[in-house]
């Protein structure tokens, strides 16, 4: 696998707290600073970093980690928000109530991150409307994983097990980001997805252990979800131009390809567990180093998806855009209620 | 165009215990902010009280005049109970 970078000219797209690029695109990333150039930043600031101390919202900081954070949390709140359109897709046709349920309230909890961190990234001075607005006209992005279709009830186990199981190896070592708000929003999160991995592997469980075609069909929104979810972790270190940047600024504290060997040690003795198999022949312990081994990952097909080309892309973007529109009224009534009220009230203080 | 303030969220997690800074969310009025703060903040009964608040009410100290802002109590050691000596085998002191 060679994939050679362009690293001034990159789109940069953030999976659930990770940043990482295609090549080819539009310029952005303007805090990648060439290794070894550190911009000047603030004394306090480096103190802070130094320290392992919080940088908190009111805090001298370098502009490109503002701007590295405002981009960071602002795809990671859209792919909170996007996330819920695969599984919303299941909550009509979930197999009992208590599967309803449970959908239900984690898809719930998925537009709760996605709130959590758009007050987080408007801690750096943005506005959220104007985050939504970056996403709706595609000049933000959310994560590539959301843009593939759940086209089983097995799928909804596969993104409760592996998908969320990939945020989470994501998200735990952002509860000690360098950025308080971003950290303090992390904490929350993880605190919540951990049902939500517990949730998938169950409905895996219950279809692998029921009738040949119930286990067939678990096994196939494996085969579907598997690579697509060690992409989610970003392209190989060496391929990764903003990452060094991200971890010296206490953004980042785990390189991709570590954070993908993670997610894949956990997993494997998992998907025994469940007695499904992840498609990969490669994979087997590696007793020297301690790590399974596995086949590299082809980011070829995730830079498509990155490019828009993915099987859902537009779908994803248009159902998101629709629903802010359709609830445009509500928002107009809920201020024109507040207007009344404070009107009300001030004549009552007037009178 | 839609209107809605930013409101700053406090959360008592049991009783004793006082309100705590939990996040903040946008709500046209304050009703409506306290009914999204339960949704957004205490869907695993994390609460049994909320307050809401305009964020732009808070009046916050300047990181920037951090030192100066603090400085009066550096010097004053003496307000803790470290700082004074006790004879040897005096107790309940
Ligand atoms: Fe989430
Ligand atoms: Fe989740």
């Amino acid at each position: 696998m060679m994939l050679t970078f362009v690293t001034s000219a990159v789109t940069v797209v953030d999976v659930y707290g990770n940043d990482f690029t295609a090549p080819g695109d539009e310029p952005t990333a303007p805090s990648a600073s060439p290794a070894g150039a550190r911009p000047e930043e603030p004394a306090s600031f480096v103190a802070l970093l130094e320290s392992e101390g919080r940088v908190e919202p009111r805090d001298e900081m370098p502009e490109g980690y503002r701007k590295t954070l405002v981009r960071q949390i602002a795809q990671h709140a859209h792919s909170e928000i996007i996330g819920m359109q695969p599984e919303g897709n299941w909550i009509s046709r979930a197999p009992s109530l208590r599967r309803k349920a449970i959908l239900m309230a984690k898809v719930q909890d998925e537009a709760g991150h996605g709130l959590y961190l758009y007050a987080a990234a408007e801690t750096l001075g943005v506005d959220r409307a104007d985050l939504l607005d970056q996403l709706h006209s595609g000049r933000q992005k959310y994560s590539s994983i959301f843009n593939y279709p759940t086209l089983t009830w097995a799928d909804v186990g596969a993104i409760g097990w592996l998908v969320d199981g990939a945020a989470i190896v994501n998200q735990v070592p952002l509860c000690r980001c360098s950025y308080g708000p971003y950290a303090r929003a992390m904490v929350r999160v993880c605190k919540e997805e951990s049902f939500h991995q517990r949730q998938g592997f169950e409905i895996l469980h219950t279809l692998s252990h029921g009738s040949d075609a119930q286990k067939a069909m678990a096994q196939d929104a494996v085969d579907r979800y598997w690579w697509p979810s060690l992409m989610m972790f970003g392209p190989p270190d060496d391929d990764s131009p903003n990452s060094a940047q991200s971890m010296a600024w206490g953004i980042k504290r785990f390189s991709n390809d570590d954070l993908r060997q993670r997610f894949i040690d956990m997993t494997v003795p998992q998907a025994e567990a469940l007695g499904l198999t992840l498609p990969d022949t490669a994979i087997a312990w590696n007793e020297e180093r301690g790590h399974y081994d596995h086949t590299p990952v082809d980011f070829t097909e995730l830079f498509e998806v990155i490019r828009g080309n993915g099987p859902c892309n537009e779908q994803r973007l248009s159902h998101r855009v629709k629903a802010h529109e359709d609830g445009a009224w509500v928002r107009e009534a809920a201020a024109a209620y507040a207007d009344k009220q404070a009107a009300r009230q001030s004549h009552e203080g007037a009178a | 165009m839609s209107r809605e303030p930013l409101w700053e969220v406090f959360i008592r997690s049991r009783r004793g215990l006082s309100h705590v800074h939990a996040g903040s969310l946008h709500a046209a009025d304050a009703e409506m902010a306290l009914r999204n703060a339960r949704d957004v903040y205490t869907r695993r009964q994390e609460g049994v009280s909320i307050w809401v608040v305009p964020a732009s009410a808070i009046l916050a100290s300047s990181p920037e005049e951090k030192d100066a802002f603090f400085d009066p109590a550096a010097d004053k050691v003496y307000r803790h109970p470290t700082f004074y000596e006790i004879p040897e085998g005096v107790e309940h002191l």
